[in-house]
């Protein structure tokens, strides 16, 4: 226990990171709350134009019933439910491999790692670079001077090629290199993470499995999965929260639009939503918005909660 | 089964890139288990005694030499293959099973055939539990058990599948002075009641003499002696054997053999016949002391220690190696000395000449 006659100490030490977290982010989401609730607020009316606001219910039921709204809802929804397993499992797998293998460990590691310090605006250039087709696309008798290093993969395979991301494109082609972007990016992190959780697994465990002669898919899943499960609720939690949020890496494939030119907006989110509703100076409806995104976050992670006290071994 | 190791030798590769020395764990071991028997491996750490066992499991690969298992040649089987079980030191039970599908795990693990069904599977289970005597504890987790019930798990899930042969590392260590004991006679009751041919590898000299047939003395990666344990308790092979064995431990001075007497400083203690004139090192055990007012030797009292069973006399001596001989005695009789001085004779089946040389090697004498 400090004395009492010490505490100004404390405080005055702890006063610089409390100031900022005060300032920071304590306020902006006291803020976010109220202006939530602020019905036609502007930040800007309030320098010196109309500063009439009422309090009630009004912007979420806009940001509600926003056409924008749902689509982005559904957009979100559908890259988390699938980013977040395939990358999970991928990075699980591909962790197990390399964790089993000595020779360029290290090199591979490195590899698999690269995307997580890299920018994502460019990765999602170099994405939309390799998925674009140059060319007249939409028109009745296209012109094509590039298809792209994807249909050329496709084509040299024998395949007809896809319009990936431009003009006409289908919207579940568009998801679809959305989300190979989005669980190449989400890789590292999980694959780092799981192969610090499977170097400090006791090798006993193996050794244990081997004398009673286990199949190797048997190891994997009895063995490995359960004595990695907190990393791997930790992965996957995190990975929902991370999804929610998904946001630069459909600008940085589609750009300001997010979506293809005949259909910008399409591949909207729910950031992208906030961001929109920002842009167009209307904070209470941001506010609303992300306090929404704010709900569905915790009950997802609530739920993800409630699965992993009965499925995590710690 | 009976398990034999024929030149078994494992040689681990230098750690140091720039010396190129190489580490001989076990060098040449020969030794033909026969079947139904305990065996402890005994031997200070890093005498290679685990490591012989890891062959044996197949874990580890041996750098060259055999192993039969009966007539097989498991040398260059792997360890999924071999049918053994193996009792980890700190039992690498599966922390996120229960008891029950801890002991369940291997038999999950047979194909074809040789699986159980589920019924077969569970029974056999709890008949394994019972055999250990936790059958009481099958839906607990292992980290809701003291380690004494955690070892017996461990050996359950290793007897479960009925190997052909069970190896224990180190399978007492983790345990309370108390529980080992216990558990020592335990692991004993379980191996004569099943008749699996056991080896486990033990650094407590005690526990190995006190539950195996045969003890296997290691120092450096080379067996010292083989033997039943009262056998190499006393007859050892060299000095390093007698040191090991034994607590109190032996008491070893420097003495000479002088015209077929053994003299330690200038007093006469064994009568050797015609050996030659040479150094010897004398080990006596703590047993061999008879307290005798006109014994050979004499020695400086320093104290009297009452055990109730039995009293140890502590007393120094010029010829001595250590600096205090212990020597022990049964409570009766008066334990008062005069003059501060302990005269002895000694039991001559008690007394080893060693070598006085590198290899320490036994000195026989034709006692008469």
């Amino acid at each position: 226990m400090v004395e009492s006659k010490q505490q100004w100490k404390a405080w005055l030490y702890l006063a610089p990171a409390i100031v900022l977290l005060l300032v920071f982010t304590v306020w902006p989401i006291i803020n976010t709350v109220v202006m939530a609730f602020m019905e036609d607020y502007s930040g800007l009316a309030s320098i010196g134009g109309e500063t009439s606001f009422r309090i009630g219910l009004g912007n979420f039921t806009k940001v509600a019933q926003n056409a924008d709204f749902q689509s982005a809802l559904r957009n979100t929804m559908l890259l988390c439910l699938i980013t977040v397993p395939v990358s999970t499992v991928l990075a699980l797998l591909i962790a197990v491999a390399l964790h089993a293998i000595k020779p360029l460990q290290k090199a591979l590691q490195t590899i698999f790692f690269l995307p997580y310090v890299t920018n994502s605006i460019a990765i999602g250039m170099v994405f939309a670079a390799m998925f674009n087709v140059i060319g007249s696309v939409g028109t009745r008798r296209p012109l094509i001077s590039s298809y792209g290093i994807i249909n050329d993969v496709i084509r040299f395979f024998g395949g007809n090629w896809v319009n990936w991301i431009n003009s006409g494109s289908d919207y579940w082609a568009n998801m679809f290199v959305l989300i190979v972007y989005i669980v190449w990016n989400a890789l590292p992190f999980k694959i780092l993470i799981l192969l610090g959780g499977l170097t400090s697994i006791n090798k006993q465990y193996y050794e244990a499995a081997k004398v009673d002669s286990t199949p190797r898919w048997r190891v994997l899943w009895r063995i490995t999965v359960p004595l990695l499960s907190p990393m791997l609720a930790y992965v996957i939690i995190t990975g929902f929260i991370a999804g929610f949020k998904e946001y630069t890496s459909i600008v940085g494939i589609y750009g300001e639009s997010m979506g293809p030119v005949h259909a910008p907006h399409r591949l909207n989110t729910m950031v992208g939503l906030i961001y929109d509703s920002l842009a167009s100076n209307n904070q209470g409806r941001a506010s609303a918005a992300a306090l929404i995104l704010f709900g569905i976050i915790l009950v997802v992670t609530l739920i993800n909660l409630w699965v992993s006290k009965k499925r995590v071994h710690y | 089964m009976k398990v034999v190791l024929q030149n078994l030798t494992k040689i681990f590769p230098s750690r140091n890139k720039k010396s190129n020395e190489e580490v001989v764990a076990v060098n040449n071991f020969n030794f033909e288990i026969p079947d139904g028997k305990l065996i402890g491996l005994l031997g200070p750490s890093g005498c290679g005694k685990s490591t012989t066992l890891y062959m044996i499991s197949g874990l580890l690969k041996p750098s060259s030499g055999k192993i039969f298992f009966g007539d097989d040649d498991v040398t260059e089987l792997s360890t999924e293959n071999r049918g053994i079980g193996l009792v980890f030191q700190n039992y690498a039970l599966y922390p996120h099973m229960t008891v029950k599908q801890n002991i369940m795990f291997p038999l999950e693990n047979l194909k074809g055939a040789d699986r159980p069904s589920k019924e077969q599977m569970l029974e056999r289970a709890y008949e394994a539990a019972k055999l250990v005597q936790i059958e009481q504890l099958l839906d607990r987790k292992p980290s809701e058990l003291s380690g004494g019930q955690q070892q017996r798990v461990a050996i359950a899930r290793a007897l479960v599948k009925m190997p052909r042969v069970l190896l224990l590392d180190e399978p007492l260590s983790n345990l309370d002075a108390r529980l080992r004991l216990q558990t020592r006679e335990e692991i004993r009751r379980i191996q004569k009641e099943t008749g699996i041919t056991t080896i486990f590898v033990t650094h407590d000299q005690e526990e190995a003499m006190s539950i195996s047939d045969y003890i296997v003395v290691m120092k450096s990666g080379l067996v010292q002696q083989i033997g039943a344990p009262q056998e190499v308790y006393d007859d050892p092979a060299n000095l390093f054997v007698a040191r090991f064995l034994g607590t109190p431990p032996i008491n070893v001075f420097t003495g000479k053999i002088k015209g077929g007497k053994v003299y330690l400083g200038d007093q006469a203690v064994l009568d050797v016949g015609n050996l030659p004139d040479q150094e010897v090192y004398v080990g006596i055990r703590p047993e061999g002391f008879i307290v005798d007012e006109n014994g050979p030797m004499i020695c400086q009292l320093q104290d009297v220690e009452v055990m109730g069973h039995a009293t140890s006399i502590l007393t120094t001596h010029e010829a001595s190696m250590n600096p205090i001989i212990r020597t022990l005695k049964d409570s009766d009789g008066p334990n008062q000395f005069k003059d501060g001085v302990v005269r002895y004779s000694i039991k001559p089946h008690k007394i080893f000449l060693f070598k006085h040389d590198e290899t320490e090697e036994r000195i026989r004498v034709e006692v008469k």
